[in-house]
This record gives C-alpha cells, structure tokens and sequence, in this order.
C-alpha cells in the first residue's frame, strides 16, 4: 500500500496525526508530512481511517 | 411540493441531549429538506451524515455570514462592524488566512501544551477542594481553564477573562438583543483593537505578537485581520470547551460503570472524549452554508443564493454511520462525526480540545472520586437558547 498526500488540500486538522502518528507528522506551519510512504501492513487499517476522516480529502491510498 | 405546505424547521433541543424527533423524521423521509430556516427565509436542512460532509467540504456552498441567503439564527442578524472572520471565508481567499494560525494548533504544539493545561486544571481543582461546597463546576472548572488556556495562547492578560467569559456568553445567547449584541461586540473589538496595538508596539511571546511577526514578513500588517483573528479564536476558545465540560462530567457521573472503566484504564479517555463529542455535538449552529450556485444533489436542487442548515447532531446518530447510535459508547472508537464539522473550516482548536477534555476528565475524577451532582438532576438548566449547547449551572459536591 502506498499512501499520497496533497499539501494543497491540506487544512491542518491533525486527524491523520492522531490516527497514525508513525506515518502522518504536521510541520511547523501545520501542513501534513509523509514520514512512511508504505506503511507496514498493521497500519493499514489505521490508513483507511486517515483517508476516511481528513477533512480537506487530502489522503489517499494506491493498493 | 407547494410553497405553503413548506415546514418550519424547530431548532433548539427538546429531549437534554439527542436530536428533536422532528429532525430524526427528516433524515428518515428527506435528508436534504426544504424547510423556513430560523431566520423566516426557505431554505434547507440537511440531516444525513453524508450529506452534511458533501455540502461542508463542496465549493460550491459559501461560508460568508454576509450573503444575504446565509441561514443565520436570528431574523435580522446586525451588520458585524469586524472584517470577514476566517470562518466566513471562501476559497480561495480562505486556506492563506487559515494557514497563518494552523501552526499554533497542531497535535505536536498541543501536546507541548498538555503539562501547562494539567497545571491550570490541577490549581483549579485545589480550589474547588478548599473552598465550600457544593461549588457551581461550570464557574469553578469548566469555564475557567479553557478561557485560561487561550486568554495564554493569545496573549491576552488573564486578569480580563471575566470581560471575554460574559461578553461571549452574550455572542452566543439567541436571547440577546440585537442592541446588546451590538454592544458587545463593539466593547470586545475596541478592547483587542487596543490589545493588537500594544503587541504591535511590545511583542511577546505568544500567538497574536507570531501573527503580527509573519505579517510583517508577508508585507505588511492588517490591523482589522488581526482584531478579527484575535475576536474569532477568544469566542471559539471559550464557550465550546467549557459547555463540554460540564456536560462530559454530567454524562459520566450518569453511567457510573463507564466512570469506573475510564479509571481502570486512562488509555480510554481519549477516545471516551471522542464519543462525547458525537454525543453531543454542541456547536451545530455554526454548520450554515449558502449555495453559491445551483446544486443538484441526490435529486434535490438547490439554488443559488439559498441557505443551508446542516444539522449536525441528527448526522452524528445517523445509523447508516454509527451502530447503535443513540448509544454513548466510549469503546466506539469512531472519530469520523461531524461535532468539529468537516471540510476546509474543520475546527481549528480541535485539538486543544481534546487535550482540555481529556486532562479535565483523567484528573477531575481521580483528585475528587465522590464527586456528584448537588442538585437533582432534572432542576439542571440547559442551553436550548444559544447557538452553542450546553449547562448553565451545575451545582456538585463529594
């Protein structure tokens, strides 16, 4: 699985960081950060959720 | 449908806490309703879990509070003499404003937050336990340290707290008069026009002074931004937190065997506080938007110019989304309700409430265990009259 941001559409929420925080961090300025661009197959469930509760639909995922 | 057969949709709360019957109806028949708004005008309620989040993060709908279709609670809202606030913004003028404050809000900077915010629930709680009882929790704890916590953030002195806790409750109030509201944001906007002249002059370590800093390095200072910014971020910061406070601990001290988990094992507060929030979902009011052109939506078209009230509480115990959901149940695990809203605007401080939520209720709990409500319970008062739901008063004691 491979997991895909977009900066653009990202509003700084934090839900992703509380979902998977090994895999979503924000910068300085609160924008998302990728720090596992394939996750290991635990987290998967926890990347379907990320996707799921972003609220700009900045996540997703390439199966 | 004609015209005259066109319901007028109630609003406040009829049973403490859910949904009014009417609105579960609406989601069941017509998730997407035409409805007379509270305002007098038609316009439309939507009550379905998924298409409250289509709407909330779809463009083609408007935040701005000054488009005259906007659903605004009252009749005749007053012309705010503010500058558009960050939540009344569209894109594209909307995620560069929005991208100047993100920073101060993020999970990392929260929970750097977290020992200073356990402190001021810790001097707040020795308070309570030396002084008389029972003590009203609502001034003793619930409004005090979220006002205390973004009165520091700003950088707003705490000694003028009391003037923000009423003037927001007043914001807030659907039974204030339109002079009084007037009044009152006059008195809060010439007191933050004074506050951001003198971070302008002495900056301090804090939010509105870094605001002040990046303006400057962008291009220049906007005063009325600021005023707007600091006004919007004070009247967030206090009403919402505090009301779920007061009705989290109300909640909890109702299901004592839930209490009892979240004892044994402090791992669950966090996501106990998310079920509260779904529980309760005290800020709907706030989920207006305008159609900026016409919608076609799951066959209904909505025009342009036409408000629309999404209601938030009836989407958050939609059984499509959430099983059981009337239920609280803080084992749900289910972060994706609607009580920050959804899209672009989602809640800023949602993470600064969590953290409040969840310290306040680890530690109110283990430092006062036979804590109980001093009153019974059915003489409590709630808010069905404000935009932001929650208890007036909360006498307790142990």
């Amino acid at each position: 699985m491979k997991v895909l941001v977009d900066e653009e559409k990202c509003c700084g929420a934090g839900q992703c960081v509380l979902v998977a925080p090994k895999v979503f961090g924000q910068r300085d300025d609160g924008i998302v950060i990728l720090l596992d661009k394939e996750p290991p197959e635990e987290l998967h469930g926890a990347m379907r959720e990320a996707v799921s509760v972003c609220p700009g639909y900045a996540i997703w995922l390439e199966e | 449908m004609t015209a005259d057969a066109v319901p007028t949709l109630p609003i406040s709360r009829t049973c403490p806490y859910g949904p009014r019957p009417e609105h579960r109806q609406l989601r069941e028949e017509a998730p997407i309703a035409k409805v007379i708004l509270p305002n007098g005008r038609t316009g439309w309620a939507v009550t379905s879990h998924k298409h409250i989040r289509a709407i909330l993060s779809d463009p083609r709908f408007s935040s701005s509070r000054r488009n005259p279709g906007f659903p605004t609670a009252r009749p005749n809202a007053p012309p705010s003499a503010l500058k558009p606030l960050m939540l009344e913004l569209d894109a594209p003028d909307h995620g560069p404003v929005r991208r100047t404050v993100i920073g101060e809000f993020t999970v990392q900077r929260m929970n750097a937050l977290g020992p200073r915010i356990q402190e001021i629930v810790d001097q707040h709680i020795d308070a309570m336990l030396a002084g008389p009882r029972p003590v009203d929790l609502v001034q003793a704890l619930s409004l005090p340290v979220p006002s205390l916590v973004i009165c520091e953030m700003l950088g707003v002195p705490y000694a003028d707290h009391d003037f923000f806790q009423t003037r927001s409750s007043t914001l807030v109030s659907y039974k204030t008069t339109q002079e009084e509201l007037t009044h009152a944001l006059g008195e809060l906007t010439s007191y933050l026009g004074k506050l951001v002249a003198a971070k302008m002059e002495n900056p301090t370590d804090d939010l509105l002074s870094r605001l002040i800093q990046k303006q400057r390095e962008n291009g220049g200072v906007d005063f009325g931004d600021l005023v707007g910014m600091a006004f919007l971020l004070l009247i967030a910061g206090h009403e919402t937190t505090a009301n779920m406070i007061s009705l989290s601990t109300l909640m909890l001290l109702q299901h004592p065997e839930k209490l009892e988990a979240l004892r044994q094992d402090p791992s669950k507060t966090l996501g106990a506080v998310e079920e509260l929030l779904r529980y309760f979902t005290i800020a709907e009011s706030a989920l207006g938007r305008v159609a900026r052109e016409d919608v076609e939506l799951d066959g209904v078209t909505i025009r342009a110019g036409e408000g629309v009230l999404m209601l938030a509480n009836t989407g958050n115990r939609d059984p499509e989304v959430f099983e059981n959901a009337d239920a609280l149940n803080i084992d749900r695990g289910a972060r994706n309700h609607l009580a920050f809203g959804f899209g672009q605007h989602q809640c800023l401080g949602q993470n600064l409430a969590r953290m409040e939520l969840q310290i306040v209720i680890d530690t109110l709990f283990k430092r006062i265990p036979g804590l109980r409500p001093a009153v019974p319970l059915e003489t409590l008062s709630f808010k069905e009259d404000a935009s932001v739901y929650g208890i007036r008063e909360f006498p307790v004691t142990w």
